[in-house]
């Protein structure tokens, strides 16, 4: 195989400049909706008592999810020894630090008492799955950094391999992690289910691929690199899989829950009578997010389109977070069972009935500045470091990864 | 040039002035704020300068005790704090402690140290000790709603006083 | 002081007065001086030979009665947050603070009517305890579980895994709080028992006060583990139930005729 060289990526000043000052503008927006929010306090959200987790939770964990996704690329490279993948390693790492960063700001932006941060960091319940989700994502930051590291440095090559299967071990742990906040929460129908950390596994292959691949072309256009076909083609088969598989995990979910009495009011509620979570479960999740992609990767007709590849990618994400709405919104809109066998007549807090949620601009403002977030810093990293090769076109005779 | 001068020598024995006045206010030994009942007092639970340097550590222990082990006869109570060194606002009741100027946020705004408590904690001595005052003052309204932050939209209703006051009087 | 006086003027003037004592010689040695203030006779604490609970009698629980709630709103200052402006009806009642609600249900057999009141279950081993990231969400050595607002960041995530929805997140200010009852803004709450009347010796809750000058008595709060205790001798006599028993949670609060 040629000799990689990788150069910062360039590209002419006000492009650049202005790509970054709408991405500030962006960030702005949302840290005015953070000090609207937390001023007021969060009446002025959609969340409430019956609803706690919103439109910014939904942003934050896809985020966190396609992160650890987004490293997928680099363990191709290093743990299963794809060599079409190797030079995309450094890329891959930096993506994944900026999604996590992203995610993480609106996290926190979104806690109640966000300046009570450093009482997160130096107070610790080992029992508590978000412990472990906070210790993981710190390690995460620190463990990619070195893994970029040993990927940039050639001084530091010979920790290439250890680096790359501790961040691919790592990144497996931390989805588990993140998967698990949900899987492990006993009282809500919808949740309770250890498939979902399996799941979430692999909706963190898809989304971080689908972002992986949308940056990566979008990257080369910009700079006006080359980036050939082979290696596009190779990503967008890998996706398709992903896809695949996401949708697999989503149909064993749901079946194992018709299966369960108990369950079947929360399915009934997602799959058929949700309104608009069962709109956005089976156009959003299963159409939009998965068959059309399928479509546009698979089929022949599409075969070498770039423009297939890059709706596919975006409608993965646009499916995936749709998704990701249902589970966490949609799951707990629907009533917990508190008393089995009775029928709520009356309660004033909401026992029995649905939970309405209508996000508030602020909430959304303050997701797309998490995105903002991320790829700001991928924008900067990609400008002062060397992750990008200096052309990615296929390579003469074609390596069977 | 001479009134210049002169002008100048005002200035300075004006700064000088100032300055004695605000060290007093800040570092002085009299700390505590006129017509809060801690002026009348002796000494606080520690001497001045102790609890100049250690409240923050004192009030930190003592709140795990009481929060988590249910301890509440603790020498360190912010409620403690509050009684003795909030000062009446010379309309019946009391200025918040941590408003501008009074004993919390005289040092912590100089220091310009974050003060946290009273985002949950009352900023004024409790609710009895205040219908006590309004007794005192006898400024038995109808409503007593000056007795309470002008924000606030509760207030004492008039049965209610009568029944603090009887709790008053039982003590 | 709160009405409900759990420290009185004189003792702790007295405390001042000896603590002064202790403060003179920790002048001398300031490393001792927690050790002294401690040695002044302050309570050991609470102790795990207790176990606080509760036992709602639903046949005794009255329909449109809000008495228990109304308590505890008052008792907790939870009244003292009111609709912001221009805020919904509907959000305000999604959001406002329940420590303690009134339920209505009716058998999908028998069609039985059943009133209860809903408030924190103050389980043995509470899946808001075991989320918390930052242990401010605990359980207390007498069963009383509780936040630490000191420690609370707001994550919610103990909203999440409570089964039986008792907490409730303070969206907005809070300002005139009550001294006994310290809260604000972007903390999680939920009943505590009236840990503050606990602590000073009272043993009995807001809501239990209020249900019995109703005259309907449907509450009764006591030491689970005291066999002499009221509770005690009445869930021996009666069959009780624990709602959503299923999870093991051992609840503190026990509900008989549901």
């Amino acid at each position: 195989m040629k000799k990689m060289h990788f150069s910062e990526l360039w590209c002419s000043s006000p492009r650049y400049w202005g790509g970054l000052s709408f991405l500030a503008f962006l960030v702005l927006l949302g840290l005015g909706a953070f000090y609207h929010m937390e001023h007021n306090g969060h009446w002025v959200t959609g969340m409430s008592n019956h609803l706690v987790w919103g439109l910014p939770h939904v942003f934050a964990i896809f985020m966190i999810v396609a992160a650890s996704g987004a490293l997928n690329v680099a363990s191709i490279g290093s743990v299963f020894g794809g060599p079409m993948y190797k030079p995309l390693g450094r890329f891959s790492g930096l993506l994944a630090i900026g999604l996590l960063a992203g995610g993480l700001m609106v996290l926190v932006l979104d806690l109640g008492r966000p300046d009570r941060l450093i009482v997160a960091m130096t107070n610790f319940n080992m029992k508590s799955i978000f412990t472990w989700n906070i210790l993981l994502y710190t390690g995460f930051f620190a463990i990619v950094g070195i893994y970029i590291w040993t990927m940039i440095d050639r001084k530091a090559t010979q920790y290439y391999t250890v680096a790359g299967y501790v961040a691919f071990f790592w990144r497996l742990v931390l989805t588990t992690g993140t998967g698990s906040i949900f899987g492990f929460l006993v009282a809500r129908e919808a949740y309770d289910a250890a498939i979902m950390a399996p799941m979430f596994i692999i909706m963190s292959f898809s989304f971080g691929l689908a972002f992986f691949i949308i940056t990566l072309i979008s990257a080369y256009w910009w700079a006006g690199r080359t980036l050939g076909e082979v290696r596009l083609a190779r990503l967008k088969h890998l996706l398709g899989v992903f896809v695949g598989a996401v949708l697999y995990f989503s149909f064993v979910y749901h079946l194992t829950n018709l299966y369960m009495t108990q369950h079947h009011g929360v399915e009934r509620f997602i799959l058929l009578e949700g309104g608009i979570y069962t709109v956005m479960f089976w156009l959003g999740h299963v159409v939009v997010g998965s068959v059309i992609p399928l479509f546009l990767i698979y089929s022949p007709a599409f075969a070498t389109s770039r423009f297939a590849i890059g709706t596919a990618s975006v409608l993965v994400l646009l499916g995936g977070f749709l998704q990701l709405y249902v589970i966490v919104i949609g799951g707990q809109a629907y009533p917990m069972n508190i008393f089995p066998g009775k029928e709520v007549i009356a309660s004033s807090f909401l026992d029995g009935s649905i939970v309405q949620y209508t996000p508030t601009p602020a909430e959304g403002l303050l997701g797309i500045a998490g995105m903002a977030v991320a790829v700001t810093m991928v924008a900067i990293g990609a400008r002062m470091l060397k992750v990008f090769p200096d052309s990615l076109e296929d390579p003469a005779e074609v390596e069977h990864a | 040039m001479l009134s210049s001068t002169g002008i100048r020598r005002f200035a300075g024995v004006l700064m000088a002035g100032a300055f004695t006045f605000l060290t007093t206010g800040v570092l002085g030994d009299s700390a505590v704020t006129p017509g809060s009942k801690a002026a009348g007092m002796e000494a606080c639970v520690a001497p001045t300068a102790e609890m100049r340097r250690n409240h923050m550590d004192y009030l930190k222990h003592d709140r795990i005790k009481t929060v988590r082990k249910g301890i509440r006869d603790i020498r360190n109570s912010l409620a403690d704090c509050v009684d003795c060194h909030a000062a009446k606002n010379g309309s019946g009741g009391y200025a918040q402690i941590d408003s501008e100027g009074q004993f919390c946020d005289k040092c912590h705004n100089y220091m310009a140290v974050d003060l946290a408590c009273f985002q949950c904690h009352r900023k004024t001595p409790g609710e009895e000790k205040l219908s006590q005052s309004a007794l005192d003052g006898g400024n038995v309204d109808h409503r007593l709603g000056l007795l309470r932050d002008k924000d606030a939209p509760a207030a004492l209703a008039a049965d209610e006083l009568v029944q603090l006051q009887a709790i008053v009087q039982e003590d | 002081m709160g009405k409900h006086n759990d420290q009185p003027d004189g003792k702790r003037r007295q405390f001042i007065g000896g603590t002064i004592l202790a403060a003179g010689a920790a002048t001398v040695a300031p490393g001792i001086l927690l050790t002294v203030a401690q040695a002044t006779g302050e309570s050991q604490g609470v102790s795990s030979d207790v176990r606080y609970g509760m036992l709602i009698d639903t046949d005794k629980c009255v329909a449109d009665c809000t008495a228990c709630v109304d308590a505890c709103d008052k008792e907790n200052g939870l009244d003292l947050q009111q609709k912001p402006k221009g805020q919904s009806d509907d959000d305000w009642n999604a959001q406002r603070p329940q420590w303690v609600r009134k339920v209505q249900l009716k058998d999908r057999q028998t069609g039985d009517i059943t009133d209860l009141p809903m408030m924190c279950q103050h389980c043995e081993f509470p899946p808001c305890v075991d989320v918390c990231p930052t242990g401010a969400s605990f359980r207390r050595a007498d069963g009383i579980v509780m936040v630490d607002r000191h420690t609370c960041i707001g994550c919610r995530y103990c909203m999440m895994a409570c089964p039986y929805k008792a907490r409730s997140f303070i969206h907005q200010n809070v300002v005139n709080q009550l001294v006994a009852a310290p809260r604000g803004k972007g903390c999680v709450e939920s009943c505590n028992f009236c840990v503050h009347r606990i602590d000073a010796g009272k043993m009995t809750t807001a809501c239990q006060d209020a249900c019995a000058k109703e005259g309907h008595q449907a509450i009764v709060f006591g030491d689970l583990k005291n066999p002499e205790s009221e509770i005690a001798s009445i869930l021996r006599e009666k069959n009780s139930r624990q709602i959503r028993a299923d999870l093991e949670l051992n609840t503190g609060v026990r509900y008989t005729d549901l």
